[in-house]
């Protein structure tokens, strides 16, 4: 018992490790003065100032639009390894393709940035594309990474799937596109919306991949940042920071949010079905009107 | 009839996540291999070709050179032994932190769970960036901690504490903590308490069950966590780059000066070479355990 109040304490703790500075951050983002550790009261300013600032605005535009198709095409290369890896249990290259599919959430960024950076030199050199590197760079560039996340979340939901009720479909002599698209898709809907918010957010926070495969005028959000708090902390940046902060709040509380309900969803749906399924033995009449409701409702 | 829809349809689903991720993840390693044999040179692109055709022969240039530089200069191994001693301390820390928080967490109340990893998850979501700049604005010789703790009077002058090892350690461990509790609290939840009523039922106490029961059975999590934290930890180059001193070496910084500072790319790619060999051997790990937690719920 005392063990499991000192973990308490410890997650409390870490807890507050995790938040502390974000929470300074925000708060500081308000502040009136220029200097960034005197408090000079409260202020908007620096965020009103941010709208002036066409640089930032318009690296602020690039980030969001390489998020936007990074979320898309990261969700449906996600979505199709995820299908394949819980799926399709046998086939050559198997083992290769699963480490494929895992290894780019741990590979350290440096190398991978480098390393496409070189595909994409060796490319231009020999098929003339890309002939110059940009936005479309850093969008493959996104995809190849978020789409490993995308997988790993979607798999997760993929193998708590009854697989009943896909084979039921195929044995009714539905193909297996329609199968997955009117079966599979619905029922996972939630976490492929999971994996789209995971990888706008991880688009528009990556830095070190895109300072790589960037070209001339494709500076991101994030590369922008980098380069001004290199020379140290600016009360503009707290607030653009804050704001992403916030962004990706978002994004994460409508992600949680959306696979939280739909688990909820199949908890009742599980519940309701096994009552109805006691009800059955227990007596003929079907179910009564004056049932309790359900304990997690 | 519908058998060759079948398969060309498995193809179609099996092909396309596997060409991307040969193209854009497997190829460029084998070209960064490459270019690590070939010479800088002042040209475009700025490295001399490996392959070529001299009258109608394959001729292979390979060019040691530059591994051959980067074991001469202490500069380089340090930066890998800095890069791995950082990694190894951050890593245990995380785990001394992150088992704790991840067990009170499976311990909790399922309601207060969902919660309690959303609080978790949310900063895995937001850019390292981010969050090393407001270590920034808290360790700096003018920032808010040296402020809070002169106004206490329990130091006469500001500490120093940007730009040293120490806040390298602190922004490291800050980032990568909820990447340890993740895995670790999904490997916790699914455990049966009933097997801990049997041992204290027995008569074991607490302590005891804890290290022969829990720990051994959380062996997966504790593996996928750590290698989550490790592998991207060597390659780390933000945090020592914002929080880190001149005196700081780490193996993601140098590539990054290599590549970006000094322009000697097949330096920098020799430099990916050296640190993905050793990491392959922790990858390869996290791969197996990965695969092992699939299989087993297949």
């Amino acid at each position: 018992m005392k063990r499991y109040s000192l973990s308490n304490l410890i997650l409390v703790l870490g807890l507050f490790f995790i938040y502390l500075p974000m929470v300074i951050l925000v708060i500081y983002s308000f502040n009136e003065s220029r200097l960034v550790t005197v408090w000079g009261g409260w202020s908007v300013k620096w965020y009103v100032g941010l709208l002036d600032n066409t640089q930032l605005m318009g690296a602020v535009m690039r980030s969001l639009e390489v998020a936007f198709y990074t979320a898309i095409a990261a969700v449906a290369l996600g979505t199709m390894a995820a299908f394949v890896l819980t799926r399709i249990p046998r086939f050559r290259g198997r083992t290769m393709f699963g480490g494929l599919v895992t290894a780019p959430l741990v590979m350290p960024e440096v190398i991978t940035g480098l390393s496409l950076l070189l595909l994409f030199v060796a490319m231009a050199q020999l098929v003339g594309w890309p002939a110059q590197r940009g936005l479309v760079t850093i969008w493959i560039a996104h995809t190849t990474f978020c789409s490993a996340y995308v997988a790993v979340v979607v798999m997760a939901r993929l193998r708590e799937l009854d697989l009943s009720i896909e084979e039921a479909a195929m044995d009714l002599g539905a193909r297996p596109w329609k199968v997955f698209f009117l079966i599979t898709v619905p029922m996972i809907a939630p976490s492929l919306a999971a994996g789209g918010m995971l990888s706008f957010a991880l688009s528009l926070d990556d830095l070190v991949l895109a300072s790589f495969v960037s070209g001339p005028g494709a500076t991101t959000l994030p590369m922008e940042i980098f380069s001004a708090v290199r020379l140290g902390v600016k009360p503009e940046i707290n607030a653009v920071a804050s704001l992403i902060l916030l962004v990706v709040s978002i994004a994460t509380f409508i992600a949680w949010y959306m696979t939280r309900r739909a688990d909820r969803r199949r908890q009742k749906a599980m519940q309701e079905a096994m009552e109805d399924a006691t009800l059955d033995v227990a007596g003929p009449s079907g179910r009564p009107t004056m049932l309790p409701p359900p304990a997690h409702s | 009839m519908s058998r060759p829809t079948l398969n060309f349809g498995r193809r179609l689903v099996i092909g396309v996540p596997f060409v991307w991720l040969v193209l854009f993840f497997l190829l460029p390693f084998i070209i960064v291999l490459k270019i690590s044999f070939s010479e800088a040179a002042v040209a475009i692109p700025p490295y001399t070709e490996v392959f070529g055709y001299v009258e109608q022969k394959l001729q292979i240039v390979i060019n040691l050179g530059n591994y051959i530089f980067l074991s001469e200069d202490e500069l380089y191994l340090a930066a890998y032994l800095g890069s791995l001693k950082v990694a190894f301390v951050s890593t245990l820390a995380c785990l001394l932190i992150g088992y704790p928080m991840a067990y009170a967490i499976a311990r909790a109340r399922k309601d207060l769970q969902t919660v309690l990893l959303l609080l978790i998850m949310m900063p895995t979501w937001t850019a390292i960036l981010i969050r090393v700049y407001a270590w920034m604005g808290i360790l700096s010789s003018n920032g808010i901690l040296n402020e809070l703790l002169l106004g206490l009077g329990l130091i006469d002058e500001p500490l120093r504490i940007l730009n040293t090892e120490l806040a390298v350690y602190i922004g490291v461990v800050y980032s990568y903590l909820p990447f340890m509790v993740l895995p670790l609290y999904a490997n916790l939840v699914k455990h049966d308490a009933s097997l801990l009523e049997a041992a204290s039922d027995l008569g074991a106490r607490d302590l005891t069950s804890f290290w022969k029961i829990t720990v051994p059975l959380s062996k997966n999590g504790i593996i996928a966590g750590c290698m989550l934290v490790f592998i991207p930890v060597v390659g780390e180059f933000v945090i020592p780059e914002l929080l880190g001193g001149p005196e700081t070496l780490m193996i993601g910084k140098v590539l990054w000066q290599e590549f970006f500072n000094n322009r000697d790319w097949p330096v920098a790619a020799s430099l990916a070479v050296l640190m993905l060999a050793i990491l392959l051997v922790p990858i390869i790990l996290f791969n197996r355990n990965q695969a092992k937690e699939l299989e087993g719920k297949l």
